[in-house]
């Protein structure tokens, strides 16, 4: 255990240190994610406007917290490794990772974790200022601050198993960028990044409810602007354990077999 | 043989790989049917190779030796066949044979592009777990070895190819392997960086008695540091064993080279001439008829100089993959 310390202690401060070399990079990202939040947030609340004040029980203050807080969980859990195992695989650059006295995921946990850690120095300070500019509704109960705490963890934690388990289809095709794609448009939509899920149908709600998506980012969104009972952050928090130990079990079983298929061709 | 640290029986790889004729229509074709074909590219070889030894493992492009190589490190799942590398089936990847072998790929970098070498130095560190002051000790053993001492505070990206590649070595080096699997370590490398890689590599086996199979175009490095050699062809063993029988047994020929008095002189008649420049002419005769034809040269022409060589072992080999 000390040593998975050391081994993750060292990782993040090197990662740090090449995060840094790419600030420009780093910062454009942000920007992208900040800008899409701002269209969201600033469509819904024009929307609410024009209906009289409210859509959905949802007032442009309301949209204003959801999207805010959309946009930090959104940053806390996303990851990248659907994008990069391809280039990986294709290149080749998996293969060093392989040989190596430990499993590439907990490279891939460190980074990511850096990253955030770093990024976290802009996200917040931007965050205070859309606060102060869009005046957002957020009156949460003390239990569901606390709650989604733990909440936002597993969501991390699940979204990484998840994205990690169907970044290793590309071990079997090394074409995945539209299933990617795919994956991606369904997380948009099923997430409650496009509009909040209680907007949406009832059956599109119960299907929403089946996928994963709903719990990495809608779940603690709503947990945190406190639209949940107790009850249903419960049901939420058991519906994430499924889904991160469904991830772990998929991972494990198909690792090795992947790992056999893969054979970087040529040199 | 005391018990080989590396231990092949009848290994083999096949590849399936897609095939499909140019053009619209044999795309759509492999759209409908997608046919593959097998490629063997490494078929039943065996060989052995002791704790310590350094053996050259030689072939064309393409014979198969990367994918042995692969193999044995435990990156590619052997078809047929098994090897076995300090007693562990390498493609099982357990952690304690990846903390005994390396792999090194000169055409391929696992340092960090972007940070200071000695940050990635610090990474392996961690991840082989190893002790402070131990990798500490390694750490300047290696610099003063290799000269790395003005490169380790430098991002990789700003080394030259050279610069970046002792680096390579001396990462891969850090966990002290025992086992070094070596593909073109020197390959783009200029004369003095490839022989300080080879004087390093000799002096690494000597000290910790590792064991190295290595692969390289570059005669030089396997002349100067393998005993003995493995050569491969289309995925086939063709030779095993020390390189003076591989000369032995493939080139049938020896290269007498001869400087004349007045610098000209007609030598076609002692044997092939294979160069001819300012005096100095180069003949190829066989091995059988070189004592005899070097006498005849001797008492018949007026001769400056006579040596009387092996052929380049390039030559040699070149000949071994003709006659293959």
């Amino acid at each position: 255990m000390k040593g998975l310390a050391d081994i993750y202690a060292t990782l993040f401060r090197t990662d740090l240190a090449m995060h840094f070399q790419y600030r420009a990079a780093m910062v454009i990202w942000l920007l992208g994610r900040i800008v899409d939040s701002l269209v969201f947030l600033s469509v819904w609340a024009a929307v609410a406007r024009a209906e009289g004040g409210q859509v959905g029980g949802f007032s442009s203050g309301d949209f204003a917290a959801y999207y805010i807080a959309m946009m930090m969980i959104g940053h806390l859990t996303f990851t990248w490794f659907m994008f990069e195992f391809e280039y990986r695989v294709r290149s080749g650059a998996f293969s060093p990772l392989l040989l190596q006295p430990l499993h590439p995921i907990h490279r891939d946990i460190a980074i990511n974790l850096s990253y955030k850690f770093l990024t976290l120095t802009v996200m917040l300070p931007t965050m205070g200022l859309m606060i102060w500019i869009f005046e957002p509704v957020f009156e949460p109960p003390a239990w569901a601050v606390w709650a989604s705490i733990p909440v936002i963890l597993l969501a991390f934690l699940m979204r990484f198993f998840v994205e990690w388990a169907l970044a290793l289809v590309a071990l079997w095709t090394t074409r995945t960028a539209a299933a990617n794609q795919l994956y991606f448009a369904a997380l948009l939509f099923f997430s409650g990044q496009m509009a909040p899920l209680s907007l949406l149908p009832e059956w599109l709600q119960t299907l929403a409810a089946l996928l994963p998506f709903r719990w990495m980012l809608a779940f603690p969104v709503e947990l945190l602007l406190g639209r949940l009972a107790p009850a249903e952050v419960l049901w939420g928090a058991a519906a994430q354990v499924a889904w991160l130990g469904l991830s772990w079990a998929v991972l494990a079983a198909v690792w090795s077999r992947g790992v056999r298929r893969y054979s970087a061709v040529g040199s | 043989m005391a018990v080989p640290a590396i231990d092949v029986r009848e290994l083999s790889k096949t590849y399936a790989v897609p095939v499909r004729g140019g053009g619209l229509t044999a795309a759509l074709k492999s759209l409908v049917k997608r046919q593959t074909r097998q490629v063997e590219a490494v078929k039943n070889i065996s060989f052995e190779v002791a704790p310590g030894e350094i053996v050259g493992f030689l072939g064309p492009n393409g014979a198969g030796k990367t994918t042995s190589l692969k193999m044995l490190s435990g990156l590619l799942y052997p078809s047929g066949g098994r090897g076995r590398v300090l007693g562990f089936e390498p493609f099982k990847r357990q952690r304690d044979f990846l903390r005994q072998i390396t792999l090194v790929m000169g055409n391929r970098n696992q340092l960090l592009w972007d940070i200071p070498v000695i940050d990635s130095f610090e990474r392996n560190r961690a991840i082989y777990r190893l002790e402070l002051g131990a990798y500490r000790q390694t750490v300047d053993e290696l610099t003063a070895l290799l000269d790395l001492g003005a490169l380790l505070d430098k991002p990789v990206r700003n080394l030259s190819l050279g610069e970046r590649m002792k680096c390579e070595v001396a990462a891969a080096l850090l966990h002290k392997p025992q086992v070094l699997f070596l593909d073109e370590p020197t390959i783009g490398l200029d004369v003095t960086m490839q022989r300080r890689i080879r004087t390093f590599l000799t002096e690494y086996n000597q000290r910790y008695n590792a064991t190295v199979l290595l692969t390289s175009h570059y005669m030089a490095d396997v002349e100067a540091l393998c005993k003995r050699v493995v050569v491969i062809h289309r995925g086939q063993l063709l030779f095993d064993g020390q390189l003076t029988e591989l000369v032995q047994r493939f080139s049938p020929h020896k290269t007498i080279v001869v400087e004349l008095e007045n610098g000209r002189g007609d030598l076609g008649g002692y044997g092939e001439i294979v160069a001819s420049s300012e005096g100095r002419v180069t003949l190829r005769v066989s091995k059988a008829e070189t004592a005899q034809v070097t006498g005849r040269i001797l008492s018949e022409q007026p001769v400056l100089d006579l040596t009387v060589e092996d052929p380049p072992i390039e030559d040699v080999i070149e000949e071994v993959f003709e006659r293959a």
